[in-house]
């Protein structure tokens, strides 16, 4: 038996309550996809906070 | 309202079902279908799951002009028939409640459009629902009896923004589509109107039927398919056209003009002597002749990513 009772008001808005959440968590996983997919398909990142990036030093001639 | 009122009031208890039936989900499926053929034959690739998310929100955005349509037209869904079980005119929602989600539905299928995908797919979603609500649904659907031409223009725009999300832009190939939908509306929707006996006159809409009478409508019927004819089969000439889509839209505009041409030569009488047959099949036809020419670009699309178009030479 459960501990609680619920109010009619509940059982009165269980699908519209389902139907939220449904929606909520499908957006969710819509952004999460999306971020990923842009992620995947965006130019290359580089993290070279405190250095010089290597794609932007000119090439250097090896030593003969 | 106090808090024990609001929560013994039963007014504007909807269900889940009373939303979705906010989004008239039939007329959603020609959106999705059309979108979908737009976005596939446009010659930009897009990632699947994008196009997933794109066609949904055109979707959802459709759904929602649907809204702010039953929003606003609560007062004559509930005179006639066929609408009056809609969630407003049934009671089971207060119009509040229909024009919050329309909106809110708005703003979200544009604004995640536009994130998804491109800025100008947004904004046409956008002007698309601004056409259906505003200028069709408030502005012209109670004022003009061509009222089904111009909202016709509402339900023809998704291929274009399903070929905007592929290339950011508009060429010829999506505004022959779009005139194909645009053409094809009244045609479908007179033929409609001949054999549904609606009380569009008590609900205060200027229907042709009811302005300009049966006789009239039966040459209006006939004339669209005349000019829709030469647009649809030219489609066939543009880059997402070739030989199996000439094919199709041959035969299928050959058999939408002979039975128009059969609806243009009945009377009323022999109409209801046979319970509009002519005209019903008609009906039902052109939901196949429009599933046909876009079917058919779907097809030749397959054929050019196949390279079966260029090994007979065709662009």
């Amino acid at each position: 038996m459960a501990i609680t009772k619920d109010h009619e008001l509940h059982k009165r808005r269980l699908t519209r309550n389902l139907g939220l959440g449904g929606a909520l968590i499908a957006f969710c996983v819509i952004v999460f996809g999306l971020t990923i997919v842009k992620v995947k398909n965006g130019s290359m990142m580089q993290g070279f906070d405190h250095e010089p990036r290597v794609s932007m030093t000119p090439a250097v001639e090896p030593v003969k | 309202m106090s808090d024990i009122g609001y929560l013994e009031s039963k007014e504007g208890d909807a269900q889940l079902g009373d939303y979705i039936a906010l989004l008239k989900p039939r007329v959603m499926s020609l959106v999705v279908f059309t979108a979908f053929v737009g976005l596939v034959v446009a010659p930009v690739p897009v990632h699947p799951f994008v196009g997933f998310i794109a066609i949904l929100f055109i979707a959802l955005g459709g759904g929602a002009s649907a809204a702010l349509n039953m929003w606003y037209d609560a007062d004559i869904d509930k005179i006639m028939r066929r609408t009056a079980n809609r969630p407003i005119p049934a009671g089971r929602m207060t119009g509040g409640e229909a024009l919050g989600f329309g909106l809110g539905l708005s703003g979200i299928s544009c604004v995640m459009l536009a994130l998804a995908t491109n800025v100008f797919s947004g904004l046409f979603l956008a002007f698309t629902i601004f056409f259906y609500a505003v200028v069709y649904t408030i502005w012209l659907k109670r004022s003009t009896p061509q009222n089904i031409v111009i909202g016709g223009a509402a339900g023809a725009f998704p291929p274009m923004i399903g070929w905007a999300v592929a290339t950011g832009g508009i060429s010829v190939e999506p505004v022959a589509m779009f005139m194909l939908v645009f053409l094809w509306t009244p045609p479908h929707f007179w033929a409609l109107a001949l054999f549904m006996k609606e009380d569009y006159s008590n609900a205060g809409v200027p229907m042709l039927t009811v302005t300009h009478g049966r006789k009239s409508t039966r040459k209006h019927i006939f004339a669209y398919t005349l000019i829709l004819a030469p647009i649809a089969i030219g489609t066939g000439f543009t880059s997402i056209g070739g030989p199996v889509y000439l094919a199709v839209a041959l035969v299928l505009n050959l058999m939408f003009i002979q039975g128009a041409w059969r609806i243009l030569k009945r009377d009323e009488a022999a109409a209801q002597a046979d319970s509009y047959k002519v005209e019903k099949r008609v009906f039902y036809f052109s939901l196949l002749y429009l599933f046909g020419h876009f079917a058919a670009l779907l097809v030749e699309k397959c054929l050019d990513m196949m390279g079966v178009s260029q090994m007979f030479g065709w662009f």
